[in-house]
This record gives structure tokens, sequence and C-alpha cells, in this order.
């Protein structure tokens, strides 16, 4: 090693630099500190190449910071706690953590089924359908043992899983999704009211955005502010606070599913501790805080390890204390993204350029652009990327149509923000279209479920608070639980003036809509041409959005794409909705502790211990078991004794009440 | 899903058995078209969309067996009543009205 953590930040992040991890990626040794996740201490060491993808082999870097993370998916540990397809990107380091990249062949740096790549022509949407049609027999015995070992990312273990898991059941008044700025302050409002809530996170930390944006609340950085709230929450007796809890799914009479992930941040879980707890919370009340996901923006290239969500690149420097590059430009068709530019100028990194895609860029961006000696292009996008492991330039098409390379090994890309709205859709409810925010909106919600912050599409600071707060007051009141007055917070709303771009034309590089499961632009272009034009059969032909990720960063653009393709608007070409899980749920989970004996417990007749002394051989009937025969002088099977012509033991009396 | 018993209040659907449609009545066999009554009550179902009446029996709570009107499409419940006393609005109902 030459320099341990090339790209650690000298200050900033919520992260111990007191003490530092070992951990271990395909083979090579590397050290982060407690509070990495394992993409961020990549990223420190300086690895951005972390996977291959799925059909074409092409090399993939990480794309996000959160649970939408398409490309950077891992095997984890060994033996029997194997686990295939971890996203690094919510994988908290441990000290020992060991893992290995995926469909990669000898190694990840040099893999033989890259030459799909050059075989991509032939590798279009609808390939197996239309090559392995005839001759049927053939399907058996070649073509699916040959697509079965090609297929697939990681591999699982082949041995029982030694963890053990549980399920338990909480009852509260208010239950609170996410744990940022506008679940936060819905808590506030609902806790000090004495009602009951649970407020729940997916991440170990709480504070969401306001802290990945560094932002400032009640005049104070919002990371203190968030330690302030959560020991202000902490101080009330009702008031239950769940870090590490996904809330996937939403169920009739205000039931819904949570997976806790107890000890997946341990090498092995502590004594008595399961590895994951399967909660079932029954809620008068909900409040969805879940923020929104950033859209990629699709252009030739944008694959390439180095190409990043713009707001992933924030939380790696704000949240995590690492640079995730030395030369970025950031490409965008919004204002809260043209922010990034700021972080990475703060951080030390060199923004060449600010590309904006609208033909007028707002005062906003041009201020950012002058504060941060960034070149801005406006009207201007990139076509393509260059660079084999790694982005090493981007061609830029100016609003002139001239091409310019610019030399860069980060691009910060933003299409705009999906909220995530998935959990309002598990009950039947149908997604909105806005144009004015140019996303889907929340359409009608499960009963008792109120939104708030940018999953209601509030994406300034100040009005996300603002919702949060009045739907916890609303909650808390409306379970019975009046207080005086809303408690108000204090901060400034960041403008988030978008105009649509869904693709970049013209572009000769493969553009990618879905990472995870390699749908170019030129896949719903067949599609559209071959008549799959209808939402439900783009996805299906294509396997768009149908990847662990469920398509969070994808499915927008997918149908903004058709749409375009069909000269239709977005809400008549169809809408994204979702099913539970919201996030990948572990089988295990779900079984708990029903599983081998307690699952199947064997049931041993009265005559059991006579026939066993009897030395009879038992088989198994149902949960029964009985003897099947009693071996004679030497026999040893069943076999035996029917050449004998002795009949097997007739079953004994009991066998009727089976 | 979550059922309101009349005795026990509030309670998840894992305490509960489904016991099928409760606006079945057995029919007599010693009437003349038993068979095919006897086929009707048996197999033929009208699979409607919307509200439905059924059974439930409170199998790991107070065991008693309930009438519950839901609606198949929305799974939301309008009435919880004990079968006993729907079982007797009904004789009485049949003997005033007889």
């Amino acid at each position: 090693m030459t320099k341990a953590q090339p790209n650690r930040l000298a200050r900033g992040g919520l992260i111990d630099r007191s003490r530092a991890l070992q951990f271990y990626f395909d083979g090579h040794t590397y050290t982060g500190h407690p509070g990495d996740t394992l993409a961020s201490a990549l990223i420190a060491n300086g690895v951005s190449l972390t996977g291959r993808s799925f059909k074409y082999h092409r090399p993939r870097g990480i794309l996000s910071a959160g649970s939408e993370e398409p490309n950077a998916l891992v095997e984890l540990r060994t033996g029997s706690r194997q686990e295939a397809n971890t996203k690094a990107t919510v994988t908290e380091l441990y000290d020992g953590l060991d893992a290995r990249s995926q469909n990669r062949w000898p190694s990840l740096a040099f893999d033989v089924l890259s030459i799909n790549s050059l075989l991509a022509p032939i590798f279009v949407a609808g390939f197996y359908y239309k090559t392995f049609m005839w001759p049927a027999a053939l399907w058996e015995k070649l073509y699916e043992p040959a697509i079965r070992r090609a297929a697939g990312l990681g591999r699982a273990s082949d041995e029982a899983d030694p963890d053990t898991y549980e399920k338990a059941t909480a009852f509260c008044d208010v239950l609170i999704i996410g744990g940022g700025p506008a679940g936060l302050a819905a808590a506030i409002n609902a806790g000090k009211s004495g009602a009951r809530v649970i407020l729940a996170d997916e991440n170990v930390n709480f504070g969401g955005r306001a802290i990945d944006d560094a932002a400032v609340i009640d005049n104070i950085p919002a990371g203190a502010w968030t330690a302030a709230a959560l020991s202000q929450l902490g101080a009330m007796a009702e008031v239950k606070i769940m870090p590490r809890t996904t809330v996937f799914g939403v169920y009739d009479g205000g039931t819904y599913g949570a997976i806790e992930r107890v000890s997946d941040h341990l090498a092995v879980p502590a004594r008595g501790q399961p590895r994951q707890r399967l909660w079932r919370i029954v809620a008068k009340h909900t409040i969805l805080a879940s923020g929104a996901t950033e859209r990629p923006i699709v252009f030739g290239g944008n694959d390439r390890p180095g190409v990043m969500l713009a707001g992933a690149v924030r939380t790696y420097i704000n949240r995590f204390g690492v640079a995730p590059g030395r030369q970025a430009v950031v490409f965008v068709n919004n204002d809260y993204a043209a922010m990034t530019a700021t972080a990475l100028d703060q951080a030390g990194v060199q923004v060449v350029a600010i590309v904006d895609s609208r033909a007028t860029p707002s005062d906003t961006v041009r201020e950012i652009a002058s504060a941060t000696e960034a070149q801005l292009l406006s009207g201007a996008v990139i076509v393509d990327t260059r660079g084999s492991k790694r982005v090493r330039s981007v061609c830029v098409r100016t609003a002139g149509a001239e091409k310019v390379t610019l030399d860069c090994d980060l691009v910060a890309m933003s299409g705009g923000y999906n909220p995530n709205i998935q959990l309002t859709t598990h009950l039947n409810g149908r997604p909105v279209w806005s144009d004015a925010l140019v996303t889907f909106n929340a359409g009608t919600l499960p009963p008792g479920m109120a939104i708030a912050g940018a999953a209601a599409g509030q994406f300034g600071l100040k009005s996300c608070l603002a919702s949060g707060a009045t739907a916890g007051f609303d909650a808390a009141t409306a379970s019975g639980f009046g207080s005086a007055a809303a408690v108000g917070f204090n901060a400034i709303d960041e403008s988030a003036a978008i105009e649509p771009l869904w693709r970049v034309d013209g572009c000769r590089g493969k553009a990618f809509v879905d990472q995870q499961n390699d749908v170019t632009v030129g896949d719903i272009e067949l599609a559209e041409r071959e008549g799959f034009r209808a939402v439900e059969h783009l996805k299906r032909y294509t396997t768009l959005g149908m990847a662990t990720d469920q398509g969070r960063t994808a499915n927008v653009n997918a149908l903004a794409i058709m749409a375009e393709l069909t000269s239709k608007t977005i809400p008549q070409t169809g809408m994204t909705v979702a099913r539970p899980p919201y996030t990948p749920v572990a089988i295990g989970a779900f079984a708990g502790h029903h599983r081998g004996q307690d699952f199947k417990p064997t049931r041993l007749p009265p005559s059991y211990a006579w026939a066993k002394e009897q030395g009879a051989v038992f088989v198994e009937t149902g949960l029964w078991l009985r003897p099947s025969y009693f071996p004679q002088g030497g026999e040893n099977s069943m076999g035996r004794l029917r050449t004998n012509g002795r009949a097997p033991a007739s079953l004994p009396m009991d066998s009727a009440s089976a | 899903m979550r059922i309101i018993c009349p005795h026990c209040g509030e309670r998840g659907l894992d305490e509960f058995v489904y016991h099928g449609d409760a606006s079945l009545t057995r029919p007599d066999p010693a009437s003349a078209t038993a068979m095919a009554d006897f086929v009707r009550y048996a197999f033929e179902r009208e699979n409607k969309a919307g509200a439905h009446r059924e059974l439930w029996y409170h199998s790991a709570g107070c065991h008693a067996w309930l009438v519950v009107t839901r609606n198949v499409i929305t799974h939301a419940i309008a009435s919880v009543e004990l079968a006993r006393d729907v079982a007797l609005a009904r004789d009485l109902a049949a003997r005033t009205g007889a």
C-alpha cells in the first residue's frame, strides 16, 4: 500500500478517525473508519471498480450512496455467512469485513466474458426469446444449463445459515418512516404530545439529506441539530427510535412490515442476538418521510466508474469525509444538484465545468459557477465518456453543437428527483404526474398515512421541515394527543428549479437506463419498434426495473423515454408502482424461528420405543415417524425384503390418527 | 388485516381462522329438492367484487364465531357481529315472518 486512504479528506464526516478498521476487498487489505460504509471506504482507498455488469460484463463502480444502488453489489463474508448481491453502499464497515466483487472471471480487472460487450448487437432485448426457440429438445439439454451458468451475479452460500432471525410486533399511535429532517420534525411534534411514536430509518444515522448536504437548521449545522433532536426524542418515554430499520411494506388495517438489521454491521451476531428482526408494526397513523431518490441522466457511457449521482457525491464528501475524485464535471438539469460543485470545491476537488442542460441557467447556478471558478456550459450536454476502468474524460456538446473534451475523473450527474412513494402504492394507490416538479407524486394514500418532506415533493429544506412538523402535529392530534402548538424550525429553501432532460440524443456509446439489468436506450427503442409500448410490456420485454433495486434509478427515465418515442405525455404512457418489499428482505427473516424442527416437528407414535427396540427402520409419513420394516437376520434394505418375498410389517394401529 | 372482535377488541389476523361464506344456510335434507340444494350449498359461489359476508373463528382468542362483512377489493371491514346473534336474528325473523 502506498498511502492509506488517499481520498480521505482531512476533516468532516460522521466517521471516527481515531480508530482504523481493516477490511478486505478481492483479497486486498484496506483500512477505513467506524461510520464508513463499504462503498465510502472503497472510495477512500481509491477503489473505483467494484464489479462487472450483468449482461455485458462492463466495468462498473459506485453510482449512489444508498439502497437504490444498482452497481456496487458484492459477495459479503465467507463460508456459511456468505451473502450475494449485497449493496456496498448500505453495508456498514466492521473490522475484518471480507467482500468480493461479482460476475467476473478470472479477475475484476481482466474479465473473460467482457467479450459480451463486443457481441452486444446480438444481446438485445428479447434475445433469449428469439434465439433459443427451436428445436425445443435442445432447451433442456443445452440452452438452459448454459444460460444458467452465465446468468446471475453473486453466489449464495451452500451451507445452512448459522444465525437466527426473530419476529416481533409493535403498536404505536404514529409511525414515522424515515429519519431525515422531515421525519425528525414530525417525531418531535408527535412525541411532545405524549403519543406513542416509532421513528424508523434504514440507516444507522439519522438526519438524511440535511447531513449529506451540510445544511444549516436553526442556525446550527445539521449534524448538531440532528444530535440535539435525537437526544430530545430519547428523553420522551413514548418515543421509540429504530435505526437500521427499513419499513418495507404496507398491509391492511394499518399494519406495516419492517426489517431491523440487528447484527449485519458485525462479523458475528452478539450472543443471544438475531441477525435480523422482522417487525410487524400496527400504527393508527403513519407519516411517510422517506425522502427522494436522484435520477441519473441517460447519456453515452453513463455507467463508467466515476460517473455518480450528484447527491451521492455530496454524501461521500459531507457524511463520510471522502473525495470521490480529483477533477469533476457536474452535469445537471436542475438548481438543487448544482450545489454539488460547491461541496466539491470546499473539499478541494477541482470543478472543471458545470454542464447545465438548460439554455438559460438560473442565477443560483451562475453564482455557484463563479464561486467555484468552474466553467459554466449552459444548454450543453455530455454525449460520451471515455476511459477504460474509470472515466478519464467526457465529450460535451455545447449549445452551439460543438464538441468539447474535458478531462475529469468524476462526473456528478442529476436528472432530478423521484419522491420515494413506493409505500403509497402497496395498497393500490396510483402516483400522479406533476409537470411543475417533473416527477410522480403520491396519489391516493393508504388509510391513515400522511406524507411529508421530499417524499411529498417538498425539496427545499424549509418547506420539508414545515411539512414534517405539520404532519407530526396533525397525526398526534388525530390520535387524541393534542398539544398547544406545532414546533417550527428555521432553515432556507434551496431552489429546486428543473427542466426535464431524460436522455441525450446522438450518443455513440451505450446509454444505460437500468444499470443493474443492463438495459440501454437502444433496448427501449427496440421494444417500441416491436410493439412492446405499454409500460408493463416494456418492463417484461427488456427486464427493466426487475432487479434487486426495483429500478429506483431507472423506471421514471424509461417511462419518459418511451413517452418521447411514442410522442405521448408521461401520464399517457403509464406510471410506475411498486410491490413490497421496498428493499430485499432475507427469506430467513420471514421464516424467523420457524425452520427445521421448529417448523416441522417430528411426531412419534406410542409404539415408537417398542418398534425401536425391535430394530425397526423408520420412514417419515408427513410429520409422523413410523416403522417401515423390521429387518431380520442381516437384511438391510426394503429391496432385499421384497426379493425375499416377505411382506413389510403392517403399520401399527395409531396410523389412523395421522 | 385486523379484525375487531366484539369480545376481545382489535386483533391481528393470525388469531383468526377463516371459515367461508356466512350467507349460506344449510338446506333441509328432507326437502324434495335436497340433492340440487346441497350441490348449490357445497359448490356454487358468486365471488362478487365488493362486500362479502364471511365466517371467522377466533381460535387464538375467545373462540367466538364471527360474521365479518368485508370488502374483498379493499379489505375494508364494514361490520363484525357474533355469529350467534346473526343466527338468532335469522331464526327470529323466520319465526315471526312465518
